[in-house]
């Protein structure tokens, strides 16, 4: 391979790695929800004149909570059910303040209520209600030998949905008209009237679109999830007074603000930033353009893709050397980047973060050790398919092993070498948009959000970047075979 | 000159050459002829200085191999692998001047050289533009001697330069291949199991069999007073046609 054209290979992916001074930075999680309470909380703190930097639409509760521990992100929001059953594994814990202090050992904080529920309910249409006098669940004793009810399947499998609630209200259905059915699906049932009653997410915007109203739970029957912020200690210590800010929502936000602003986002598509700021009552902030986003979005994802290649070409194929040479450190060479390939991706993220944080760091880490197979494994079988009668006489020529490496084994490798890094960064540009989910951005940000919001535009606008840059990656590849790929072997290949 | 003396080598304790001695004076062409299995392949690999010998000594002008590096000594021997073994990534000119641009020389004295040779061996200035790919077998033998000879060495080596080809470029390269050899000079080792080509091209012709040397001189020795029975029986297993006569 010629000095110069490595040169090439350096310089790719070279892109300036865009991270501003922030002081704090918020999470969210990859859903509306999510999205529009970090925003609100971003643009509170921002109201403070510190500087914010927004991780929102990152992967699962499990990614951000290691994400807040390891001091990656600041705060968060989250809900008082998640964080007893699914963080501190204990459900029984029920108040915020049991809560709080089952996560202090952590080193973790929880606000107050931010004035909203978001848990099971049951829903009517308003006009029934009215029809029938219904204010809470157990109104429904009166109608319930004609009450015709669709129920998602989980509701009706958990010990605290249908049946627990059955008991509970003292209620009998008439089990020919209860229906289960995918919850998506309840809504249009509901809207056809052809049931009367369904469970519902208490804040979900279709409550609002369908004139549902939302029954009460007197007898507290359903766990609660109320929407707090997460925190560090350290970090509510050290920026008390911006905590305080916090604060400040708490009780703000009730269930029907909260409905409606999900309903922004998903009915009216209205931005996050927008969202919170007409919740906040302050200025819009100023959003991007969708070319400047994409653009955004592009450098993010080059870089990602750029510098995991670059790693690739630069471990991978002295990796590959090293294993064609030393046959048993060859073979563990070969058998841990394949063990690697192995890992689901979102696991291997989510092990990453604990060591190096969230946002591109990790997400770097993950992309780089997935390339490196592809690389490894064609140098490995492009220098053992070449006829060994070459090297053997271009040391009987009298070329040093460098040179028989540099000027024979690695041109006549360079076919199959070179389809190994076109694996590679293909298989990166695909992987990359995952990275989105520990927050480094890249096309999978607008995929993310785009999938959060059931808005298959804001989806394209990422997947059909990342679909060109993988047939720019192609391009570039042919282009590259001819400059890398000897004449006398471009034949062949 | 060429000079190997009292060769052993054993491949996990099977004795794959026995005392071998070989020497070719100074611009004489040698052949060495066996069968396959002959220990031929393996004294060729010793005399490039591939692989390392249990005992005896190789030298060229009464230097001996062990005391240079293998790149040295790469430069004292022109060697013609067989089929030519040109780098496939490389175009003729290329494989030809690989050596020495690694030397240091300077582009000048390449294509003085290249040019000298190619003249030498008679090779069209496009051909050497060409791939291995794009060349005849014989063309592909003429680049691959002018590649041996571009360092100026002192011994040629070929490895059975006709193996591939067809009979009548066989015949034709043959008959080059002598004036070649005529016109550079060089002491040259022949690596062959066709009797006829040794014959043709070499003055003097070594046979091995079985990692021993059998006999060693002219095909005329070898004919009229054969060392052992086995000379007699390689010589006569070499098929002639025959003639018109014995269809009458």
């Amino acid at each position: 391979m010629r000095p110069w054209a490595c040169t090439v290979l350096l310089l790719f992916g070279l892109f300036p790695m865009s991270s501003g001074a922030a002081n704090i930075v918020v999470g969210g999680k990859i859903f509306t929800e999510g999205y529009i309470l970090g925003e609100i909380a971003a643009q509170t703190l921002e109201a403070t004149h510190v500087s914010v930097s927004r991780k929102l639409g990152m992967g699962s509760t499990g990614i951000l909570f290691e994400a807040l521990k390891s001091g990656a992100i600041d705060v968060y929001p989250d809900y008082s059910g998640t964080l007893a059953e699914a963080i501190l594994k204990q459900p029984n814990l029920k108040s915020l303040d049991e809560i709080r202090q089952a996560l202090s050992p952590l080193g973790l904080t929880i606000s107050g209520s931010l004035g909203f529920n978001d848990t099971y309910a049951l829903a009517v249409r308003d006009e029934f209600a009215q029809k029938h006098g219904l204010q809470s669940i157990g109104d429904l004793i009166a109608i319930e030998s004609t009450l015709k009810a669709a129920f998602s399947y989980e509701f009706m499998g958990r010990q605290d949905g249908f049946a627990g609630m059955m008991g509970n209200y003292h209620l009998t259905f008439n089990p020919q008209n209860v229906n289960r059915m995918e919850h998506s699906l309840s809504f249009q049932a509901i809207e056809k009237n052809a049931v009367d009653v369904i469970d519902v997410y208490s804040t979900d915007a279709k409550i609002k679109k369908l004139n549902l109203r939302l029954l009460r739970d007197d007898h507290n029957y359903f766990p609660q999830y109320q929407a707090v912020w997460v925190a560090r200690q350290s970090f509510v210590e050290k920026h008390a007074s911006e905590w305080q800010t916090l604060l400040g929502l708490e009780g703000k936000i009730s269930e029907r603000a909260m409905r409606d602003m999900n309903a922004m986002a998903d009915i009216q598509k209205f931005s996050f930033e927008k969202i919170a700021a007409q919740f906040l009552g302050s200025d819009v902030p100023k959003s991007e353009s969708l070319t400047n986003k994409v653009l955004r979005r592009t450098r993010e994802h080059l870089w990602l893709v750029g510098v995991s290649l670059l790693f690739s070409v630069l471990v991978g194929i002295p990796s590959g050397v090293a294993a064609v040479r030393f046959r048993a450190a060859g073979q563990a060479i070969l058998l841990s980047s394949a063990l690697i390939q192995t890992v689901p991706s979102l696991a291997l993220l989510c092990f990453l973060i604990p060591v190096f944080g969230v946002g591109t760091q990790p997400a770097l880490v993950a992309l780089c050790l997935y390339s490196l197979l592809p690389v490894v494994l064609n140098t490995f079988t492009g220098i053992r398919s070449i006829n060994p009668i070459h090297m053997e006489n271009a040391r009987a020529f009298g070329l040093n092993r460098w040179q028989v490496l540099v000027r024979v084994v690695l041109p006549l490798a360079s076919p199959t070498l070179l389809a190994g890094i076109k694996t590679a960064t293909i298989v990166s540009i695909g992987t990359a948009t995952l990275a989105a989910l520990v927050g480094a951005g890249g096309y999978g940000a607008l995929i993310v959000s785009g999938l959060a919001l059931n808005d298959v535009p804001t989806v394209l606008t990422g997947a059909i970047p990342a679909a060109l840059m993988a047939l720019a990656a192609h391009g570039m590849f042919e282009l590259l075979a001819i400059i890398f790929i000897p004449a006398g072997l471009r034949r062949r290949s | 000159m060429l000079e190997l003396q009292h060769i052993f080598k054993t491949f996990e304790d099977r004795a794959v050459l026995c005392d071998v001695n070989l020497v070719v004076p100074k611009g004489a062409t040698h052949a060495l002829i066996g069968s396959s299995g002959s220990g031929k392949t393996t004294l060729l690999r010793i005399t490039l200085g591939l692989i390392p010998f249990d005992k005896g000594y190789v030298k060229i002008n009464d230097q001996a191999l062990l005391s240079f590096t293998q790149i040295e000594w790469a430069d004292r021997i022109g060697y013609v692998p067989q089929d030519g073994g040109l780098f496939p990534h490389l175009s003729g000119k290329n494989n030809v001047a690989l050596i020495a641009k690694l030397r240091g020389w300077k582009r000048t004295r390449i294509e003085d050289r290249v040019e000298q040779l190619r003249t030498l061996v008679d090779l069209g200035e496009e051909i050497l533009a060409r791939f291995p790919y794009e060349m005849s077998g014989g063309q592909k033998q003429r680049v691959s001697i002018m590649r041996a000879a571009m360092m100026n060495p002192d011994v040629m080596l070929l490895d059975e330069p006709m193996a591939a080809l067809d009979p009548l470029i066989r015949r034709s390269l043959q008959q080059e291949l002598k004036s070649i050899f005529k016109r550079l000079d060089k002491t040259v080792l022949l690596v062959t199991h066709d009797l006829g080509e040794a014959v043709y091209l070499a003055e003097h012709i070594t046979m091995l069999h079985g990692g021993r040397i059998m006999q060693t001189g002219t095909y005329r020795d070898l004919l009229l007073n054969p060392a052992s029975p086995f000379v007699t029986e390689f010589i006569n297993a070499q098929r002639t046609l025959p003639d018109a006569s014995e269809f009458h």
